[in-house]
């Protein structure tokens, strides 16, 4: 056994198969796992990821769990490590631990309409669940994928969205907060693609994925169309460091992030998310 | 009830509506269709009436120097275009165009404001239909001014 594998603290160096722009400041990282066999992951869970000499931070997965020795991550450039992380090209190492935290509740999905109400980058932890939706397509009732981004230019995953939206039984539905011509599609927060969706509120189940006042808002609306809060997914980000509950740095309340989270339940969280000092 | 008045009471934002109001409301009510690429209407023009969507998708526009036509929301089957009616001085702040074939109710906001002056309580059940909307669109519009999936978000 990989020594990684008992100790979740010692990393394993990979190195980068391929790096695909899929916006601005965002890639899709692709990394080689080599011989060695990688453990698996559920949709919804991270990794944490760090660039040799900058700094490591929580990278949710956004390829298939069905194929874990392709371990795919989506990362916007935002600070030092991130920065870093997006500029390795193919053949540079980097460091991984993981996979940690609670994924989407899969098992729950079955038999229900699935709403999946992504924002942004939040698009990137819902395609596994997505995936696995898809794969498995006849145990589900309708999928609904709601998917708000910035502007056209910055919707992510732009080809496999239009070959999901050939599917049957799944409606996919993408709005940006503002376009400039020649968009044709919707344009508004994706809050407000909820009461256009069709699920049936009774027996369905929402993951949420995005920045977290629109993961608030969207919370509200589907409870406002029906949807209780015990059928209701976040998936919350805090500073996540040590990946296992030891450290303290994405404590929420009662709750660390990196070891309860990301995915909690809405019940768990609507009076928590209230607290401005949390 | 027929035509036109049938055709509202029908309409999503009337659901629950008392047959008596849709009567008086159809007095006010026609049926159009706008062309792709038509106005239904434009910053600065007479808010002399406004529409709920029947069919089609019709985007709302705010246009300004060296920033060309910017589109800051879209609207479809079952909502509303139009608020800038109910309040002076009765004129459009933005622009509104057809993205595809679009049916709709128009209703004159003239005649609809003056049946709510004789009757208030059709003015009230007509406030309490266009608050939520408003609410939920200035909610939008705090939203969208946060620019939350921007690079800080």
């Amino acid at each position: 056994m990989h020594e990684s594998a008992t100790d979740p603290m010692v990393p394993r160096v990979l190195r980068v198969r391929s790096r695909r722009r899929d916006g601005p400041q965002v890639w899709t990282l692709e990394l080689d796992a080599g011989a060695r066999e990688q453990p698996g992951f559920a949709a919804g869970q991270f990794n944490m990821l760090a660039a040799f000499g900058v700094g490591e931070v929580p990278i949710s997965f956004s390829g298939d769990p069905a194929r874990p020795q392709r371990i795919v991550h989506t990362i916007r450039a935002v600070g030092a490590v991130s920065s870093a992380l997006t500029r390795l090209g193919a053949g540079a190492a980097l460091a991984v631990r993981g996979p940690f935290g609670t994924g989407w509740p899969m098992s729950e999905a079955a038999g229900r309409d699935v709403v999946l109400v992504a924002g942004g980058l939040g698009l990137a932890p819902l395609r596994p669940a997505l995936y696995q939706l898809l794969a498995e397509r006849a145990r589900y009732g309708r999928i609904t994928l709601l998917y708000g981004t910035r502007s056209p230019k910055e919707i992510l995953f732009r080809r496999e969205i239009d070959s999901w939206r050939k599917l049957t039984g799944v409606m996919i539905e993408v709005t940006v907060d503002h376009a400039l011509q020649p968009w044709h599609g919707h344009v508004g927060v994706v809050t407000a693609l909820i009461s256009r969706a069709r699920f049936d509120p009774g027996r369905t189940l929402a993951l949420i994925c995005g920045p977290e006042i629109m993961m608030r808002f969207a919370a509200e609306a589907l409870g406002t169309a029906g949807v209780a809060s015990e059928a209701i997914y976040l998936s919350l980000e805090r500073s996540m460091k040590c990946g296992i509950g030891s450290c303290g740095h994405c404590q929420f309340g009662g709750l660390f992030i990196c070891r309860d989270g990301p995915v909690i339940r809405y019940d768990r969280l609507r009076e928590p998310l209230r607290v401005r000092e949390l | 009830m027929e035509g036109v008045e049938q055709i509202v009471a029908e309409h999503p934002f009337f659901a629950g509506f008392d047959p008596a109001y849709a009567h008086l409301v159809g007095h006010c009510a026609k049926n159009v269709r706008f062309d792709p690429g038509r106005y239904l209407l434009q910053q600065g023009a007479p808010a002399d009436q406004f529409y709920l969507l029947r069919h089609g998708r019709v985007a709302l526009e705010l246009s300004g120097p060296g920033r060309g036509t910017v589109t800051f929301q879209t609207l479809g089957p079952g909502e509303l275009v139009g608020v800038s009616w109910l309040v002076p001085p009765y004129r459009w702040t933005y622009d509104a165009k057809a993205l595809e074939l679009v049916r709709a109710i128009s209703i004159d906001a003239a005649c609809l404001r003056g049946k709510s002056e004789a009757d208030h309580d059709l003015g009230y059940e007509m406030m309490k239909r266009f608050m939520p909307v408003l609410i939920q669109r200035l909610q939008a519009a705090r939203l969208q001014l946060l620019d939350i999936y921007g690079a800080h978000a």
